[in-house]
């Protein structure tokens, strides 16, 4: 689709990839403004109605950004998110979305360019993948066209 | 707790396309505890069911509420006004909500959410186990506090059968020999001659082999 610019919700701990972005800010990193960011206190804040919300409402992507391994500032925030991510996946599969449009990555605090680096490829893959058929089907029931 | 596990999505809506608005009806017991129809699941499920007919071009208005207790008529009697309301009713409670709503809502569907499971514990997070089958004369104080009928696969009463490998079950290396952990219990408290001791054969009649149970209290039965 030519004209589709994506919609697409990244969940970033405060503690990581929050200052992440921040940090591409200042570094004059460009990255795609389809990423609309939601700050949570830990990764592992993000629960699995928080994401199925999102595509519900309208996301065409969706992404967890948490601490890298072993380096969540609540020990283990990062892995349960994680585990959370693969679960509303199958969701999606029983759904019929494709469970491509939803990640979980890893990124520190320092890591700006990481930060604009994931935003632009998660984009561009969401890109390609087309509109979410969620956001296909609102609008054909409608009329709207879906972009 | 009563264990549970939700349905698939495909199953669920072959019940509810017929309708135009359902209630889909949460419990906040057993269902909430192993995280299979409390309010969070209620959340989850109408999401992903709305999403899903929206795929296929059906639009249904999906209500939710989640009852303090769906296996009682008291809390039942609170969503009357909510029922006239939809045209069909999909419960994540256990069979005994299930039927609670079907029996106080006669002219009303009512759907099972979940398959009800068995009466288990928790293990660890997100990990529920079968520890008993209500079968009505408990017979724990014997063996040692792990129960024989609803962890030994063939409910032997009087010691492991030849399947015992390594404390595990035969049926799966995932199971642990029940018979092998009354022995190691029994050991560990010095009560060995429980052991030797012979169950004579059970009396089945109390756990359900002479029909639907009912307890009834003298004392709080109106």
């Amino acid at each position: 689709m030519k004209n589709f610019e994506p919609v697409i919700v990244a969940f970033c701990c405060h503690y990581c990839a929050y200052t992440a972005a921040d940090m591409a800010g200042s570094q004059r990193l460009p990255y795609p403004a389809n990423v609309k960011i939601v700050r949570v206190p830990c990764s592992g804040k993000v629960d699995a109605l928080h994401i199925v919300k999102a595509f519900e409402k309208g996301a065409d992507g969706v992404y967890v950004a948490g601490c890298l391994e072993g380096d969540c500032h609540f020990k283990s925030g990062n892995t349960k998110a994680a585990r959370r991510v693969e679960y509303v996946r199958k969701y999606m599969e029983e759904i019929g979305i494709e469970p491509e449009r939803l990640e979980m990555v890893y990124l520190s605090a320092g890591m700006g360019y990481r930060f604009a680096e994931v935003a632009t490829t998660i984009t561009e893959k969401i890109r390609e993948l087309g509109p979410s058929p969620i956001k296909s089907a609102t609008a054909g029931q409608t009329g709207q066209v879906a972009c | 707790m009563i264990t549970a596990e939700r349905k698939p999505l495909e199953e669920l809506i072959e019940y509810v396309k017929p309708y135009k608005r359902i209630l889909l009806l949460g419990c906040n017991e057993c269902v909430t505890v192993c995280a299979a129809g409390g309010r969070k699941e209620v959340g989850l499920l109408a999401s992903g069911l709305q999403m899903a007919l929206l795929k296929s071009g059906i639009s249904i208005d999906i209500r939710q509420h989640t009852l303090e207790r769906q296996c009682d008529p008291e809390y039942v009697e609170e969503i009357v006004s909510m029922i006239a309301g939809v045209d069909a009713v999909v419960s994540m409670a256990c069979g005994c909500g299930v039927q609670q709503l079907a029996m106080r809502y006669k002219d009303k569907p009512i759907f099972p959410a979940v398959n009800t499971k068995f009466m288990g514990a928790s293990e660890r997070q997100g990990v529920w186990a079968e520890r008993c089958q209500g079968c009505g004369n408990c017979l724990l104080g014997e063996t040692g506090g792990i129960c024989p009928i609803a962890r030994c696969a063939k409910q032997l009463m009087n010691g492991p059968c030849g399947g015992s490998a390594g404390g595990h079950c035969e049926i799966s290396e995932d199971v642990d020999c029940a018979w092998q952990l009354i022995w190691d219990r029994l050991k560990a408290l010095g009560k060995e001659e429980s052991f030797v001791e012979i169950t004579p054969a059970k009396d089945w009649r109390s756990g359900g082999g002479s029909g639907p149970r009912k307890i009834i209290r003298e004392d709080l039965a109106e």
